[in-house]
């Protein structure tokens, strides 16, 4: 069930892309998805998927990722395609007309680009996700909060529990498959009969959870605590972020993609 | 109530790019009434197979015969609910199941949802709660105040209170200490004995299933690699540890003697085996010789 969420999943592989900084790609990504409202035509957009499918080639990771990355999402992406297609302000030629229904011309287009938009956000950040293991990622958020370190943000205790958050996610799948197969054995169904049945048998599923997180969170601590950790004021680090060329060439590329987008745009 | 595999495939996640195969052409029965040991390496498919026992797994290709329930890949998740009653799977570490406010209500959660009156549910509680060797003061306490041993108890005694005809056991004794693992396989030997059970046991403890099983099954990367008696499957150390399994500590040490010179015509099983052996081979003089004979 939980299995067929692509996105969010690292696959290790050694391409360009994998071994880029992982502040380079998150932050790239960011830009990028600024970048796509930028596009307000077809050439723009034809640029733009060129680029992202360039991206994907050099990742070397396979193209049946990135497809099953956008099928959990594509009911989302086709209903707001289609309240645009049906609702938007008329323009252009009017093809159907029907009380507040309307369908133009203008209104397709949009609903074209509005589907463009989502399947280009989804590929790229599918891409970020599948080539940065979690940690490098939690490296990276940490290095861009480090600012905020001026206004008083805890950003060591943030990325800690965003390491650790991270980690366990895994861990905590793994505890809920088996304790929904306890539950089953014992005759509990799951995802059936009326609404207030199935959240019935939620709650033999739940309240171990907690209970275990509680006591993982515990033993964890106590274990933390036991290795000699006082905060994070002041440690040092072993994973150490190193940008590197091939970094500063992927950030003159999205230089250069911005030029070639504003100068097509219509 | 016998359970037979025709055939079995499992993969997980077929058509994904995740997808792993785990069973691959199992043909295997565990007779009614047997205790059969399911042993393998870490990885082997063990908790895979073992899954298949009570349908919550469906196999990718192939059959499982359970009774006289036929769960195919095309079997539907509705209607498996009598088959869960019928076989009652102690999943590894249960103790992680329990969530009600009491113990007694914990332990008649599982009854209760095949349809077991509340009263009669909890009757069965303090039943079970006794054959696990809890006194009765337990059950109106929470079951998160308990002990860990206890905790297991009271998991195991919700899987008994569905009163099972196979009982399966995932590594019952998994970090327990020597004494609770002690009791704990002697309890099981005992309901096996008192009710018919047909006993699955997992386990990586070779002494548990000389002592204990009747039936072997042996894994190896989704394969079952040799099915028999304890005898059977233990008469040849070089290929259990080419299979990366070991051997009883009573056993082991047989070999350590064999290799010093004596013989056994079978390697035995279990400490009363080896010292029948031993006091055979002995001479009669050892034993604080009364008898003269051997000058």
């Amino acid at each position: 069930m939980m299995n067929k969420l692509i996105f969010g999943r690292y696959i290790p592989g050694d391409s360009l892309i994998h071994h880029m900084d992982p502040r380079a790609k998150l932050l790239l990504s960011f830009y990028f998805i600024g970048i796509i409202f930028i596009a307000n035509n077809w050439q723009t957009y034809i640029v733009l998927f060129a680029f992202t499918l360039l991206a994907i080639m050099l990742s070397g990771v396979k193209w049946s990722f990135f497809i099953n990355g956008v099928k959990p999402l594509i009911w989302l992406i086709l209903f707001t395609v289609l309240l645009q297609v049906l609702f938007s302000a008329s323009g252009g030629h009017v093809y159907f007309h029907w009380g507040i229904i309307t369908i133009s011309q203008l209104g397709l287009i949009n609903g074209v680009y509005i589907f463009c938009r989502f399947v280009l956000i989804i590929f790229m950040s599918t891409l970020l996700t599948l080539t940065t293991p979690p940690l490098e990622l939690s490296d990276a958020i940490e290095y861009i909060l480090m600012p905020l370190k001026a206004v008083k943000f805890p950003v060591y205790e943030v990325a800690l529990m965003l390491s650790i958050a991270l980690r366990f996610v895994p861990t905590l799948m793994d505890e809920t498959e088996k304790i929904m197969n306890a539950q089953r054995a014992r005759g509990v169904d799951f995802g059936e009969g009326n609404i207030f049945q199935q959240m019935r048998a939620i709650v033999p599923l739940l309240i171990p959870l907690f209970v275990s997180s509680f006591n993982r969170a515990e033993d964890l601590a106590t274990a933390m605590e036991a290795r000699g950790y006082q905060g994070g004021e002041g440690r040092s680090k072993f994973r150490i972020l190193k940008w590197q060329s091939r970094d500063t060439w992927a950030t003159l590329s999205f230089v250069a993609l911005t030029v070639v987008l504003v100068f097509l745009r219509g | 109530m016998a359970i037979e595999f025709k055939q079995v495939d499992f993969t997980y996640q077929p058509g994904t790019p995740f997808e792993t195969k785990a069973l691959a052409d199992i043909n295997v029965t565990i007779p009614t009434g047997s205790y059969t040991a399911l042993i393998g390496h870490t990885g082997s498919g063990k908790s895979t197979l073992l899954q298949h026992l009570n349908a919550l797994l469906k196999p990718t290709s192939g059959t499982v015969l359970i009774g006289d329930r036929e769960i195919t890949p095309a079997t539907s998740n509705k209607d498996l609910k009598s088959l869960r009653r019928k076989v009652g799977i102690v999943f590894q570490f249960p103790e992680s199941q329990l969530f009600e406010e009491t113990v007694a209500k914990d332990i008649a959660f599982g009854p209760q949802n095949f349809g077991v009156s509340e009263a009669d549910a909890l009757k069965t509680a303090a039943d079970m709660l006794d054959l696990v060797g809890l006194p009765a003061t337990l059950l109106d306490r929470s079951p998160f105040d308990l002990s860990g041993g206890q905790m297991r108890r009271v998991a195991i005694a919700g899987v008994l209170a569905m009163q099972p005809q196979v009982l399966v056991l995932d590594e019952p004794t998994a970090g327990l200490d020597p004494q609770g693992r002690l009791d704990m396989m002697e309890m099981f030997a005992q309901l096996r004995h008192d009710q018919d059970l047909t006993v699955v046991l997992v386990t990586h403890q070779m002494d548990d299933v000389a002592n204990y099983a009747d039936h072997v099954i042996v894994m190896d990367q989704g394969r079952v690699v040799k099915t028999g008696t304890p005898r059977d499957v233990f008469q040849d150390p070089e290929w259990l540890l080419k299979h990366q399994l070991g051997l009883p500590k009573t056993t082991a040490f047989a070999r350590q003697l064999v290799q010093k010179g004596l013989h056994f015509d079978q390697l035995p099983l279990t400490e009363d085996e080896l010292a029948a052996d031993l006091v055979a081979q002995l001479p009669a003089s050892a034993f604080g010789g009364g008898s003269t004979d051997d000058e």
